[in-house]
């Protein structure tokens, strides 16, 4: 007898590839040198918004080491290039032309204007000097209420407005809900804020990088990406190449965070610089670049106004959006708003619901997909409001949100935004929570603060939240306009050794695939962790794929590999009733053998393979192979959700956050590899707490970012970050095999909000009830400051308080 | 981020330093542990044609003992000067501060003279430098000469010290068991100060004998905080003179407005930082 192989599903193995990745021993796309290798810097306009008079290169052509220059006009004569944009949100949406180098105008400082291709990259960038550009200055267009206002100057001259398009979702229209004006006007208590969803910066570490080599009929591109095939179906668009002459290659890549969900001037240029020249080039960015050019992410504003009864149900929910996109849109571009468009709801029995979303151009960098996409928005603001609406019912923010939620044998649940969430379990994951976290006993300790008029008060901020991820089932991708699918394909390959190679359309850049992907074969197979190597990332070996973003990886690509499995054991079966001689019916496959029911006579998955290899005595009509491939496109999204609980100690003198304790209680369904989840969490909630404290990208009236460097731009490290206690409860999801859901975002989604609640909760009693992200100390101390002066000093009558925008009392410089 | 080209050299004395920077002219760089000046280079805010690197240097490096005075060698890196016993028992407010600054990486390479003679307002040994009197020396093409840190510090970035200077060593008088704090404030842990306060005190009985406040960020070089050393000297160290001292912490300063701070709460920091650190100080 034997004994069953303890599972890997669920062990909490150190990754595969953190070696290689912490020692350095690997290949990021900057180490890739080939001969006759050329390098290429690109020039970037100083200003924000110009017309381009003159340009002269002729002296940096006379540099040391250059070979050449080339300006917009260069490389596009036609000027007929544009970057690909890949969600039209509606029919008449504006979508000005992206060009690869700028072509009259430039509309964003940081936009390339030229591109110098020289022996080293030492001498690329000496020659960036020598080019002499003349700039006639255009009015410079900042902030999404100065873009959408009368006369405003405009971006782009020739769209007539700096409205690229106006997405509205309706309950009563859709015939999921009531009408929220009505609701509305008819409820007894109205809450309506306005939040302001800072512009951030994706802060990946690996700065993006490209090579490409034309020297062989397919061309191929190597890209720090996250999406390799996405891009290299868009180049060939976008180029008009034919796309099986192009191969792109993601090789280790250090991040991304939706940050290099992109198909960028940058990659195009590099492809048609290195045609014209015949050489191959590379480029990489400089963190300075990356700041200006790589797209950052939210910039939203948020009118929001819900409804309720004095009981505290929930009746009616409306939410204004103004998202700033930028000078162009990206390859998603104002899909991002429109993905928070179905979380506003969240976890909460909603019954009317009225979402507007204008997508808004300005003078300044792109913005596009950033950890969460849509999600955190819309999760900051419901979250944000329902303390609120607690504070105005005079309820305990925690007895309001029980109230409202979704219960556990509610589901299946169609919300109002309809969306099918197939299962969760709110109260379990916050019974945990509220447990771990000693909610009463932190409560006590607010309140005797509070009478002793201590300066540091304390504040506790709840976030229950939910999410959609899993990107995504392909006709709902098609019903909200989406130019592809959501589908994800893997391939298994069983090598005549019985080792295993898998390949996957996923690629990962810095999550972990190699040991989670190892971890499901292994137990699908019935082989060795070990003995499983993972391919990923080029599209030579992974033709076909959709790539990594929106936790869509495990969900949807892992999904794939575990149908890839079930064919490979499926072809195995035959041959290995064949080989003993037994029939199909009769075989058990457990533990990698196939066992012959009832007897010891069993045969294991790798002799089968052998015995494939050879095809010397195969049933008949059987080919010899056992491989397999398998494309998986999902039924529903995955829904994680979860608890978070935040206590946080302000100090009333000086505006100083310290957080104290942070839980948060999981539910991502079955978990592949815990210390991958671990991982996850940790480094998502040190980003979502990074919004609600600490980032900012921030420009001056002239469009220059005045964030450029991280000296300036401020990401927190450990010192800045409590231990966070991180717990989990397991609901299945039923839309998939594996009962799993995302995890890749649920951090930076549920956070920043528990970060804020808590803050605010911390100095209501100041007559505060918002304070402006990132919620630096003298926003905190003003808001304290000018609550006590507004309101006749602390639990004096509430009345002063702050709207959420006011620069002049700690917005933005 | 690659710097313009430049020449190299690695002199081994101090003299041949002088004439290495005499010889290349006004576009000459000392360079020091690099973590300020490498970044200036790489986004090519400065481009020297020689940049002249103290590394190789011996008698740069170190702290001495002088009699009533400590002597610290310009290419002391923080790691140094954070563990030495000489600064630790006669100069701890130095020590206190330079366990501050940045992280254990930057501490490694950064040296004390380079972030004197960087002179960024910001930076955390200034205001020490002031507070406990310390003096420069300084080799140019004519010798050496000294400069009291009142002298020395003369605007942003900005110090007395000519393009073909070296600043060889700070002498410290000893301050022996002076009890000292630097109070820090800024937004995340490897931040440079958006204000912070060093204090040290000596203290007989209860009473506070004499006292040297320095306000780092206040202004575009680091500042004295007088009025509230003389508020404090001759009295009881109690909460509530202390309280009414650091009242007076923000008179004649002129801090910098930046996005994390305006100058209203930049003096609101100071008044309430130096109160704490007094308090910090006196309690050890
Ligand atoms: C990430 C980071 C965080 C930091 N955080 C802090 C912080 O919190 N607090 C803080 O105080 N500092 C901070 N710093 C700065 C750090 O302390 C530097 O070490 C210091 O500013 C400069 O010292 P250096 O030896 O590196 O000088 P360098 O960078 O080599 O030189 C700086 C300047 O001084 C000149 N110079 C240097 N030495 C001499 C000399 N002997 N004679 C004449 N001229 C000289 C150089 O020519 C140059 O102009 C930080 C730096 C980094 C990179």
């Amino acid at each position: 007898m034997t004994a069953m192989a303890e599972p890997e599903v669920g062990r909490a193995r150190v990754r595969k590839e953190d070696e290689r990745l912490i020692t350095g021993r690997t290949r990021w796309t900057d180490n890739i040198a080939l001969p006759g290798l050329v390098h290429m810097a690109f020039l970037r306009s100083p200003t924000a918004h110009a017309r381009i008079t003159a340009m002269d290169t002729s002296a940096a052509k006379e540099m040391p080491g250059v070979i050449a220059v080339y300006t917009g006009d260069d490389l596009d004569p036609g000027g007929e290039v544009g970057m690909p944009n890949a969600w039209p949100i509606t029919p008449d949406q504006k979508t000005p032309r992206r060009p690869m180098l700028a072509q009259g105008t430039v509309n964003f400082a940081g936009e390339a204007v030229a591109v110098v291709i020289a022996r080293s990259a030492a001498e690329a960038e000496d020659a960036l000097a020598e080019i002499d550009v003349d700039y006639d200055d255009l009015p410079v267009v900042l902030g999404v209420d100065d873009a959408v206002a009368d006369g405003a100057p405009l971006v782009h001259e020739d769209m007539g407005t700096n409205k690229s398009a106006e997405w509205i979702f309706d309950s009563a229209e859709a015939g999921s809900g009531g009408d929220v004006q009505q609701a509305i006007s008819s409820s007894e208590v109205v809450v309506t804020r306005r939040f302001r969803q800072q512009r951030l910066v994706p802060a990946f570490m690996e700065p993006r990088s490209v090579v490409v080599d034309p020297t062989a009929p397919q061309l191929t591109m190597w890209s720090a990406t996250q999406v390799p095939h996405i891009l290299k179906t868009m180049v060939a668009m976008t180029l008009g190449l034919p796309e099986h002459q192009v191969r792109v290659i993601a090789p280790d890549v250090g991040g991304g965070f939706g940050g290099k969900l992109a198909v960028t001037p940058e990659e195009c240029a590099a492809v048609v610089v290195a045609q014209k020249l015949g050489k191959p080039v590379k480029w990489t960015e400089s963190r300075s670049e990356t700041m200006v050019s790589a797209h950052h992410g939210r910039d939203q504003m948020q009118d929001i106004t819900i409804s309720a009864s004095r009981d505290g149900t929930i009746t009616g929910l409306k939410v204004d959006l103004l998202a700033d996109m930028g000078a162009y849109l990206g390859i998603v571009g104002g899909g991002v708003p429109v993905l928070g468009a179905f979380m506003f709801n969240a976890i909460y029995k909603v019954p009317a619901y009225r979402f507007s979303c204008t997508t808004v151009f300005t003078n300044t960098t792109l913005t596009d997909a950033y950890r969460g996409a849509g999600r955190p928005e819309a999760t900051f603001a419901i979250e944000r409001i329902m303390d609120e609406l607690a504070a105005e019912l005079g309820m305990d923010p925690m007895e309001l949100r029980e109230k409202n939620w979704i219960k556990h044998d509610e589901f299946p649940y169609t919300t109002v935004s309809t969306l099918t969430y197939d299962s969760g379990n709110y109260e379990a994951a916050t019974a945990k929570a509220m447990q771990l976290f000693d909610y009463d006993g932190l409560r006590r300790e607010q309140r005797e603060r509070r009478e002793r008029g201590d300066r540091v008060q304390l504040g506790i901020g709840i976030s229950t939240f939910t999410e959609m991820c899993g990107l995504a089932p392909s006709r709902v991708l098609g019903s909200l306009d989406y130019g592809a699918g959501g589908w994800e394909h893997a391939a298994i390959r069983m090598l005549p050794t019985g080792k295993v190679e898998v390949v996957t359309g996923a690629s990962p850049h810095g999550q972990g695939h190699e040991t989670a992907w190892s971890q499901i074969v292994a137990d699908q197979l019935g082989v060795g962790f070990d003995d499983i190597e993972i391919l990923h990332g080029d599209t030579q070996s992974s033709h076909k794929g959709l790539d990594t973003y929106g936790s869509r990886s495990l969900t949807v690509g892992g999904i794939a590999v575990v149908k890839a499995a079930e064919k490979v054991i499926a072809k195995a079966r035959k041959v290995a009733a064949h080989l003993m001689e037994a029939s199909e019916d009769d075989l058990e496959f457990a533990d990698g053998k196939f066992t012959v029911r009832g007897t010891d006579t069993s045969t294991a998955i790798q002799d089968v393979a052998l015995a494939v290899f050879a095809a010397h005595d195969l049933p008949e009509g059987v080919e010899p192979t056992l491989d397999s491939e398998a494309v998986f496109d999902p039924e529903n999204f995955s829904f994680p959700h979860g608890t978070h609980l935040c206590a946080t100690e302000v100090d009333t003198e000086t505006g100083r956050v310290r957080l104290r304790s942070y839980v948060c209680v999981d539910d991502i369904g079955k978990v592949i590899n815990p210390l991958i989840v671990e991982g996850q969490m940790h480094g998502g909630l040190a980003q979502g707490i990074a919004q609600a404290l600490f980032e900012e990208a921030v420009y001056d009236e002239f469009g220059t970012l005045t964030s450029g460097t991280f000296a300036d731009y401020l990401l927190p490290s450990a010192m800045d970050l409590p231990s966070f206690t991180t717990d989990r409860t397991e609901t299945a999801a039923t839309s998939n095999p594996l009962g799993v859901k995302g995890v890749g975002e649920a951090g930076t989604i549920a956070s920043t909000p528990a970060v804020v609640n808590s803050v605010v909760d911390a100095v209501r009693h100041h007559g505060v009830n918002d304070i402006e992200m990132p919620l630096s100390p003298m926003r905190v101390w003003r808001a304290v400051h000018e609550g006590d002066a507004a309101a006749g000093g602390p639990g004096a009558e509430a009345g002063g308080g702050l709207g959420s925008i006011d620069s002049a009392h700690g917005g933005a410089q | 981020m690659i710097p313009a080209p430049f020449d190299y050299v690695a002199p081994s004395t101090v003299d041949e330093a002088v004439r290495a920077l005499a010889d290349a002219g006004e576009d000459a760089k000392v360079l020091a542990g690099g973590q300020s000046l490498l970044p200036v280079l790489r986004m090519r805010l400065a481009a020297p044609t020689t940049v002249v690197d103290l590394g190789k240097i011996g008698e740069l490096k170190g702290v001495r003992d002088e009699g009533d005075a400590v002597v610290i060698g310009a290419m002391s890196t923080h790691y140094d000067v954070q563990r030495d016993p000489l600064v630790h028992d006669h100069a701890l407010l130095l020590a206190r501060a330079t366990d501050t600054v940045a992280d254990p990486q930057v501490r490694h390479r950064g040296t004390f003279g380079g972030s004197l003679a960087h002179a960024d307002p910001a930076g955390d040994l200034l205001a020490p430098a002031l507070a406990l009197d310390a003096e420069m020396v300084i080799q140019g093409t004519g010798g050496r000469r000294t400069a009291s840190a009142a002298e020395f510090f003369q605007d942003f970035f900005t110090t007395s010290l000519a393009p073909e200077d070296i600043l060889v060593e700070v002498r410290i008088p000893k301050h022996t068991g002076w009890s000292a704090h630097y109070e820090k404030f800024n937004r995340v842990a490897q931040a440079w100060s958006m204000v912070a306060v060093a204090a040290t005190v000596r203290a007989e009985g209860g009473t506070i004998t004499e006292a040297r406040i320095g306000l780092t960020n206040m202004a575009s070089i680091p500042v004295r905080a007088t009025a509230v050393e003389q508020a404090l000297v001759g009295r009881s160290a109690d909460a509530e003179t202390i309280r009414a001292a650091a009242e007076h912490a923000a008179e004649g300063t002129s801090p910098t407005v930046d996005g994390n701070a305006d100058v209203e709460y930049r003096q609101h920091l100071a008044r309430v930082l130096t109160g704490r650190a007094v308090e910090a100080a006196m309690a050890g």
